[in-house]
């Protein structure tokens, strides 16, 4: 683990008078899950705003591969190997797995040889290979993807940072709102990723969730460090006694 | 820490298969069902009642679809509105309003610049399109940039363009003599309307944007969610500019058309169209929360109230039972798909 993905470093970000994060750090290695964990207003949100480009952050560094990055849209951070994955909201419901994963960025071929279309096919076949690696076997690649399950809509969006070759992952509340099955399902989906290489940062309420996926927990109280511990060697009252500060 | 081995069952194999009945497939078609049953209903009674066919009439066929163009016009422009989660209620001023411009320009080019009739029509043509970007981006605007909801925003410009349209009319229809302009409005090509083979390429341009291109499916996706088409990169606020632009343009071809077919510039030509335009959108399988629709479902949807309207006419009922047969196939049409909705476990109204 000596190679580091992301590095955050002495982050700080206010909003008028208000110091959303005082120097902040943290690092993700290769195939590392880091969980973010914090009572609301701690931070986390704050943090993976800074990193995918949803705002710029005020002072510190954040280094995605030893480069500096300051992102000004979501859609750079994309574009540079970040990828955020959102408990909903991520998808077009009404289009098909291929769309969404392609969503933004289709790929374009061309009918009789001059006009421009959509490729559907490619778009088809990306997201069958995509999602077979995800172990998700989909028969019907043009079914929208309401007609799937939530946890198969987390791999959806899963499959499309994956699609993209994203050097990091970030996943807000990716269990929030399923059912305990369909969580299993997305833990499973996370252990994947990890064994890509990809960098993960995991945030969740579920300290339950947290212990099963993460490597390394990191606390955050009042927008700064409160501790970092690895998950065999701590408790889950240890962490909670950390986030609440006693 | 140890991976769990096995994920939900999903099935035999892991395989998940979101299977769509004949029901729903038939559900899907409904506009097209609606358009057959409506003919076979016209047919028998036209043959019963008159010992003639209704729909084997060239005549017939030639007046309901020169009937549907100018409402398709405005159905084609409102689809992509629809889908997008909008609703554009500027489109019929908008059309008076093109209609106007194009009979006056079109008369100036001719009687006082000494344009021949063909340049004239096509100058007053293209005044008239052109005018309509100017609604169609304010609309755009409004509602991408200062966040006016759709129904506000263009009934604004509904009030906007209605003004604007009588005004520049003085209050009076503007009645064009020109030979090329009432040719494009009622001549035939083998036996076929221009306005209707004109409208057609509408039609076929429309559902190549729609369907094949970039642009439509951003507005499919941006329909869904607004959030997910943001947060993929999408610029939301220029395709919204986009997608009224274009309603605005298709509402101004209508108008343009309008004077050619009627050989004069009216303010009101698209006043009662604009229900038309949305009744054809929403029986063609759209749904006012966007995110669906087609433009084969929009071109079922006009034939279906080009019929209704055309047919009872034929068959000599009262016309007032028209707005009545349109009105309770809209009905229908919004309670089968909400029952699809419901079905098919979707997007329901979140």
């Amino acid at each position: 683990m000596s190679e580091t993905i992301l590095s955050v470093r002495n982050v700080s970000k206010h909003f008028g008078g208000v110091q959303a994060l005082n120097k902040v750090s943290f690092d993700i290695h290769p195939g590392e899950v880091v969980a973010l964990a914090g009572d609301n207003g701690a931070g986390k949100s704050t943090v993976i705003k800074a990193i995918s480009g949803v705002f710029r952050y005020d002072e510190g560094d954040i280094e995605l591969d030893g480069r500096r990055i300051a992102f000004s849209s979501p859609q750079e951070a994309r574009e540079n190997g970040i990828e955020t994955i959102y408990q909903d909201l991520a998808l077009a419901d009404n289009l098909s797995i291929g769309a969404n994963i392609f969503l933004g960025r289709e790929p374009m071929t061309r009918l009789f040889g001059f006009l421009p279309v959509i490729d559907r096919k490619m778009m088809a076949e990306a997201a069958r290979v995509t999602m077979e690696k995800l172990d998700f076997h989909v028969s019907r690649l043009d079914a929208p993807v309401s007609a799937f399950s939530g946890g198969q809509r987390q791999a959806v969006a899963i499959g499309r940072a994956m699609y993209w070759n994203a050097r990091l992952v970030i996943m807000d509340e990716p269990t929030a709102a399923l059912g305990v099955p369909e969580q299993r399902k997305v833990i499973s989906l996370i252990q994947s990723l990890k064994a890509q290489g990809k960098g993960i940062i995991f945030i969740s309420h579920n300290l339950r969730d947290i212990f099963e996926v993460a490597d390394r927990i990191v606390v955050f109280r009042r927008g700064e460090n409160a501790g970092e511990r690895i998950p065999g060697e701590t408790t889950g009252d240890e962490i909670v006694r950390l986030m609440v500060g006693k | 820490m140890t991976a769990p081995e096995t994920v939900v069952p999903t099935g035999k194999s892991g395989i998940y298969m979101p299977r769509r009945s004949l029901l729903m497939r038939i559900a899907d078609m409904r506009a097209w069902l609606f358009l057959v049953v409506l003919i076979a209903f016209f047919e028998v009674w036209s043959r019963s009642a008159y010992g003639v066919s209704f729909i084997l009439n060239t005549y017939n066929l030639q007046s309901i679809s020169v009937f549907a163009t100018a409402p398709l016009l405005l159905a084609l422009g409102q689809t992509f509105v629809i889908i997008s989660a909008g609703i554009d209620l500027s489109l019929g001023f908008v059309m008076g309003l093109a209609s106007v411009i194009a009979a006056h320009v079109a008369n100036y080019a001719a009687l006082q610049l000494g344009l021949p009739p063909l340049a004239a029509m096509l100058v007053g043509m293209l005044t008239g399109i052109a005018m309509t970007i100017i609604p169609g981006l304010v609309n755009g605007w409004l509602i991408a940039h200062l966040k006016v909801p759709p129904f506000i925003g263009t009934l604004g410009m509904y009030g906007v363009a209605r003004g604007a349209a009588y005004l520049f009319a003085g209050g009076m229809t503007i009645s064009v003599s020109n030979s090329w302009y009432s040719t494009i409005g009622n001549g035939r090509v083998l036996g076929i309307p221009v306005l209707v083979i004109l409208v057609a390429i509408a039609c076929l341009i429309m559902h190549y944007l729609l369907s094949q291109t970039r642009f439509g499916q951003h507005t499919y996706a941006m329909g869904a969610s607004q959030a997910a088409a943001r947060r993929a990169g999408i610029n939301v606020k220029k395709l919204t500019m986009k997608i009224y632009l274009l309603s605005g343009i298709m509402a101004g071809v209508a108008g343009v058309l309008y004077t050619g077919r009627f050989s004069a510039g009216a303010a009101q030509a698209g006043e009662p169209l604009l229900l038309d335009s949305i009744a054809a959108v929403v029986i063609g399988g759209a749904s006012l929360f966007g995110g669906s629709g087609t433009i084969l479902g929009t071109v079922a949807g006009a034939l279906v109230i080009a019929v209704i309207q055309y047919g009872l006419v034929f068959i000599n009922v009262e016309p007032f039972w028209q707005f009545i047969a349109v009105g309770t196939v809209i009905i229908i049409s919004v309670l089968v798909d909400q029952t699809q909705r419901r079905f098919t476990g979707g997007r329901q109204v979140e």
